[in-house]
């Protein structure tokens, strides 16, 4: 919203050392912010003047050499303008005139003496809307009445200051300029003057001309007027300056006139062609289908969420958006009917998003005062007479089912200080409504009524507010509250994961949850259902993702194409699905490792060993050591190698993969694996608990055997325990030998024996280990390795 | 007798300068101390001296005995030393070679504010709420006082669920967190929570990401005020942003509180005194705040004429751009390996 000072002066007096900055501090300091605040031309040194000689620029074909009168002097002044010409009135912009484009100053164009520049409107940085089409083309052509050696910028009215309101959502009543004035006022504490809604009606009644019909829920109150014989012409120069300071472009005086009321107001107004309109105005929801040309031409198909205002026939506007072509007020129009109406509100903010949002819609959408309803056709006839020559017909058409009462609001003082947390007396709280122009009656507590232009105010904790806003909500004084001592808690299993993963040397990402809908499915074999956006900002993330590996996979590419590309990255997110139950979502760790893994001088490159290491550190920090193994079963994705991967078990549970890159999928050798960890953590594990240090010695056993290639490390170590029973303590695998001999592998261990209630004698640890070479051996079709 | 042990000594003494090694060492205590050493041999003599001289020979020999033990202990000393200097010697490194290098793991920037805020609240006896990420728009609007149409909806563009308008949606502010933390809360006594995590919203620019990080604080007793709310975002700006931080508020207005306040810092880059990032203000609004309103509590089962209380929510992004000096939010997610690696040390206090 722009705030003209000119426009808010009718309503308000404002001091005059008060800056436009102080203005618009002050409204921010009650909850107005604002983007700008200054003045609405930013130029300087720039007077009227005269043309009275033009010549042509001897050596140009389109310059001209022009003698200006400023009044105390005749300037020399080259000019390029086509329109350039004895006897025209012009703004000058003298030597050292800072202008939004630059700093004028005196020189030589082609050999003649310029001492400043002729200005267009779009030198003095007047938004293109704004202008007309020959003041985009030449210099601005001032009125022959206009005197000589004055500032122009006055002269042509824009001697204004704005200030762009960013105004919250709840108060529509500030997209008005008297709404803005009794906001200063309170500020300020100055009373808001009067408006002039005077004018002379003729005897005749408009209610004898034309009826109103509505048909509709969403339309609460309909006021109607008829003013004949107008004059259209361009409006008096203070309207037009006042709708350009509060960015609205002139058209002619009657369609001024009704934006001018609606800034003024903050009631929009609509102005039919009265004789292209028949004697019935219906208002109701448009018919599913409907058509409507509206103003701008375009042919609207309508739904019947859209009200419209109808003739007999046909709709001709779309109430609170726009009008129709076929009723428009045109240079030829004489009498015009008036239409001032209050709207369902979120009936016209769907209609405005999908067809235009207004200066129109945008206060419909707000909430109108109804009292406004009734002000702001009054003004429109008064402004209509004084400057369209209008004759106002008398009687007012009506259908009111509105609400016009005040609002009657009971608060307690104290419950203003404890809301709040200030001290204040009962004084202080009735001036500060005083100053809002709410009444206050004393009767359990305060009966405070709030007039029907404050509809943003309901309840008791709307009063607390606007005490706080006027009272000034930064004089609070902050205190920590007296609350009991209890103990806070946070998912510290989360938290740890991520330290640990983190400390094993990994780096951890934060990527999109929004993939493209051709990803969801990769990286597992999962079978789910997707959660896909309505309306996604593109198509690469129109999917919430379900395995993180996807995302990773990104990021890895990424720093790969960056010239990076030893990369240990880990991310914890959720992955998202949908069942017969609703919406899910689950925790999951991924981690994908590729490049050197570098520890010291010995620059690794990473293999499966260096992820499934990260895996068992992390399995085993969490409580998991011996209950998880890894499975080659149908559950692992064709983005891994199949040969070197595998389903992460824990408790028989399938809680994740872990394997390397499908070829296909990555040329390096990339590293990944995930964990569900809403699953891996459901499943329990045991408190850490000291285990008493065996006094017993254990003893220790080298073994090493030759198997066939294909047997697996697994294999060896369930045959190991099994025949080692409860003696055997460890098994650590040390030396792995391939093709040792043709077709087979040496493997070694190192086993310790041990009991913890006594000491084990060498005979019964070599009978137990004799019976370990032998299953293996029998089991395995393994032969014991001969040093 | 007296002549012979003489002889011994001066013989020994003329002999130690020549050991030089260990094996020098136990040849020469074989020599005079070994089992037929002089020293042993003439102690053997001793039957033949007459009584009344053998007090005096055996203290004699036994004198003699003790100074060859020292001399030979003194050599054999003088020698393990010269050994153990010649191992320390050998043994000596050049300590200003680099350590072995451990491979070092980061925390990202998000994960790092997000325990901050955490660790802070949960000192004060705050429980960390995390909520889902796919929520209702009940809960994320209509339960917050924001029925379907409401103007203000237009400040989040929700991303709402394929078929699900208006219905199901990627939750566009973690003050979602209030309703679920009240209706969970089935005593309806105090409530006191924090809730960090995503939230996703239609838009996209340097300041702006469709995925970014919000938290959000609610404490509901029956005595709470906005001296409260004001003395609590005191406590968490300074310790995010820095003990001169100072906390301004500005009224302002959401749907959800009443009064409803915006919540400015003093600029952590120029202090307040004014510079480009603050646009010459000396202040940059960071978070919005208010009274829990009335609507809100008894939606959720709260009897507003008992129990009041505030809440608060914050773009945890922006704190971090703040705090590690981010000059751009897609830096966060862009996941640069040289941007998060450099997350890997402890931060100060």
């Amino acid at each position: 919203m722009l705030l003209s000072r000119k426009f808010v002066s009718d309503y308000i007096d404002l001091d005059n050392d008060l800056t436009i900055n102080d203005i618009a501090e002050s409204m921010t300091s009650v909850g107005n912010e604002y983007d700008y605040a200054g003045n609405l031309i930013n130029a300087s040194k720039l007077v009227t003047g005269q043309i009275v000689e033009c010549t042509n620029h001897p050596d140009s074909d389109h310059l001209h050499c022009c003698k200006v009168n400023i009044g105390s002097e005749v300037l020399d002044i080259v000019c390029g303008a086509p329109n350039a010409r004895e006897g025209i009135k012009v703004i000058v912009a003298l030597d050292g005139a800072v202008l939004p484009g630059g700093e004028i100053k005196k020189g030589t164009i082609r050999g003649q003496v310029s001492n400043g520049m002729l200005c267009s409107i779009a030198e003095l940085g007047l938004d293109n809307k704004f202008l007309k089409p020959e003041d985009k083309e030449g210099i601005h052509e001032l009125p022959a009445d206009t005197e000589l050696g004055v500032d122009a910028i006055k002269a042509l009215g824009y001697d204004d200051q704005v200030i762009d309101f960013e105004l919250t959502s709840n108060r529509g009543d500030l997209l008005s300029v008297i709404g803005m004035a009794y906001e200063l006022g309170a500020i300020y504490n100055k009373k808001v003057k009067d408006i002039d809604l005077s004018y002379n009606s003729n005897s005749e009644n408009v209610n004898n001309m034309f009826n109103v019909e509505v048909k509709t829920d969403d339309c609460s109150l309909f006021l109607a007027k008829k003013a004949i014989n107008v004059t259209i012409k361009e409006s008096p120069d203070f309207i037009k300056a006042r709708l350009i300071a509060s960015g609205i472009r002139p058209i002619n005086n009657v369609v001024d006139i009704s934006n001018y009321v609606m800034l003024e107001t903050g009631q929009p107004l609509h102005y039919y062609d009265a004789d292209r309109l028949g004697n019935t105005l219906v208002v109701r929801n448009a018919i599913e289908g409907e058509k409507l040309t509206t103003l701008d031409s375009n042919e609207r198909v309508l739904s019947n969420e859209d009200i419209v205002i109808a003739d007999k026939e046909k709709a001709v506007g779309l109430a609170g958006v726009m009008g129709g072509l076929s009723t428009e007020v045109e240079d030829d129009t004489k009498n015009i009917i008036i239409e001032s109406a209050i709207f369902d509100p979120i009936k016209i903010r769907k209609t405005s998003k999908k067809i235009l949002r207004s200066e129109a819609s945008n206060r419909f959408e707000k909430g109108l005062d109804s009292k406004r309803t009734y002000m702001a056709i009054e003004r429109s006839c008064a402004l209509l007479e004084k400057y369209a020559d209008a004759t106002i017909v008398g009687g007012l058409v009506e259908y009111n089912k509105a609400d016009m009462s005040d609002t009657a609001i009971n608060i307690s003082i104290d419950k203003i200080k404890s809301v709040l947390g200030i001290e204040i007396s009962k004084e202080e709280v009735i001036s500060i409504f005083d100053r809002l122009g709410f009444t206050t009656k004393e009767e359990n507590g305060l009966v405070v009524t709030v007039p029907s232009r404050r509809r943003d105010i309901k309840i008791a904790e709307d009063l607390i507010e606007e005490v706080g806003r006027i009272y000034g909500m930064d004089k609070i004084i902050g205190k920590l509250p007296s609350l009991p001592t209890i103990r806070g808690t946070y998912d510290k299993t989360k938290r740890s994961i991520k330290h640990k993963m983190a400390d094993l040397g990994l780096n951890e990402t934060m990527s999109y949850t929004l993939i493209p809908n051709s990803e969801v499915h990769k990286f597992t074999k999962d079978v789910f259902t997707e959660v896909v956006l309505n309306d996604p900002m593109s198509e690469d993330r129109d999917t919430l993702r379900y395995s993180l590996l996807y995302s990773l996979h990104e990021v890895y590419k990424y720093n790969k194409s960056h010239n990076n590309s030893d990369i240990s990255i880990f991310e914890v997110g959720k992955g998202f699905f949908k069942d017969d139950e609703g919406y899910k979502e689950e925790l999951k760790l991924a981690a994908l490792m590729s490049g050197e893994f570098t520890i010291d001088v010995h620059k690794e490159k990473v293999d499966f060993y260096h992820i499934k290491g990260i895996m068992e550190e992390l399995l085993y920090f969490l409580g998991y050591n011996g209950r998880y193994s890894l499975v080659v079963d149908d559950s692992i994705p064709s983005e891994l190698h199949p040969g070197v991967s595998a389903s992460i078990n824990v408790n028989g549970m399938n809680v994740g993969i872990i394997g390397k890159l499908h070829p296909n999928i990555s040329k390096d050798d990339v590293y990944v694996m995930e964990i569900n960890l809403s699953k891996l953590l459901s499943i329990r594990t045991g408190a850490m608990k000291f285990k008493e240090i065996s006094k017993y010695p254990s003893i220790y056993k080298d073994v090493a055997f030759i198997v066939d290639n294909k047997v697996t490390s697994k294999e060896v170590e369930d045959a190991i325990k099994k025949a080692g029973g409860r003696a055997l303590n460890t098994i650590t695998i040390f030396d792995i030998y391939k093709d040792i001999e043709p077709g087979k592998k040496s493997m070694a261990y190192s086993l310790t024996f041990k009991d913890e209630t006594r000491t084990l004698t060498e005979e019964e640890v070599m009978n137990t280990f004799n019976n370990i070479i032998s299953e293996v051996e029998n089991k395995l079709n393994a032969k014991l390795r001969s040093n | 007798m007296k002549e012979k042990i003489d002889g011994i000594l001066a013989e020994l003494k003329s002999e130690i300068d020549s050991v030089k090694t260990n094996q020098d060492v136990t040849n020469i205590k074989a020599k005079y101390v070994g089992k037929s050493g002089y020293v042993t041999e003439l102690s053997k003599l001793m039957g033949s001296v007459p009584n009344e001289e053998k007090k005096e020979v055996g203290q004699m020999v036994n004198a003699l005995r003790e100074s060859v033990n020292e001399l030979i202990a003194s050599k054999e000393k003088e020698i393990n030393d010269a050994i153990l200097n010649e191992k320390l010697e050998k043994e000596s490194i050049d300590i200003t070679l680099p350590g072995k290098k451990i491979k070092r793991g980061s925390l990202h920037p998000m994960t790092r504010i997000t325990e901050e805020f955490e660790d802070l609240f949960v000192s004060m006896g705050y429980t960390v709420f995390e909520g889902p990420e796919l929520e209702s728009d009940e809960n994320c609007f209509q339960k917050l006082n924001l029925p379907k149409g409401h103007p203000a909806r237009d400040a989040q563009d929700t991303f709402y669920l394929k078929d699900e308008v208006e219905n199901y949606l990627l939750r566009s502010q973690t003050s979602t967190a209030q309703v679920r933390a009240m209706e969970s809360n089935t005593d309806k006594g105090p409530i006191r929570i924090v809730c960090p995590g995503k939230v996703y919203r239609r838009d996209e620019d340097a300041t702006h990401s469709h995925q970014f990080m919000q938290i959000e604080g609610l404490v509901i007793d029956k005595n709470i005020s906005m001296a409260d709310l004001k003395g609590t975002l005191e406590v968490m700006m300074k310790r995010v942003l820095g003990e001169k931080t100072e906390v301004r508020f500005r009224p302002s207005y959401f749907p959800f509180t009443e009064p409803s306040v915006e919540v400015d810092v003093t600029c952590f880059k120029c202090g307040g005194k004014g510079c480009a990032l603050c646009k010459q203000t000396g202040w940059i609004e960071v978070l919005g705040a208010g009274m829990v309103h009335p609507n809100v509590l008894s939606m959720s089962g709260y009897d507003p004429s008992v129990y009041q209380g505030f809440a608060f929510g914050t773009g945890m992004d922006r704190m971090a751009m703040f705090k590690y000096a981010i000059p751009d939010i897609r830096t966060i997610y862009g996941n640069d390996i040289r941007f998060i690696e450099q997350f890997d040390r402890k931060d100060v206090d």
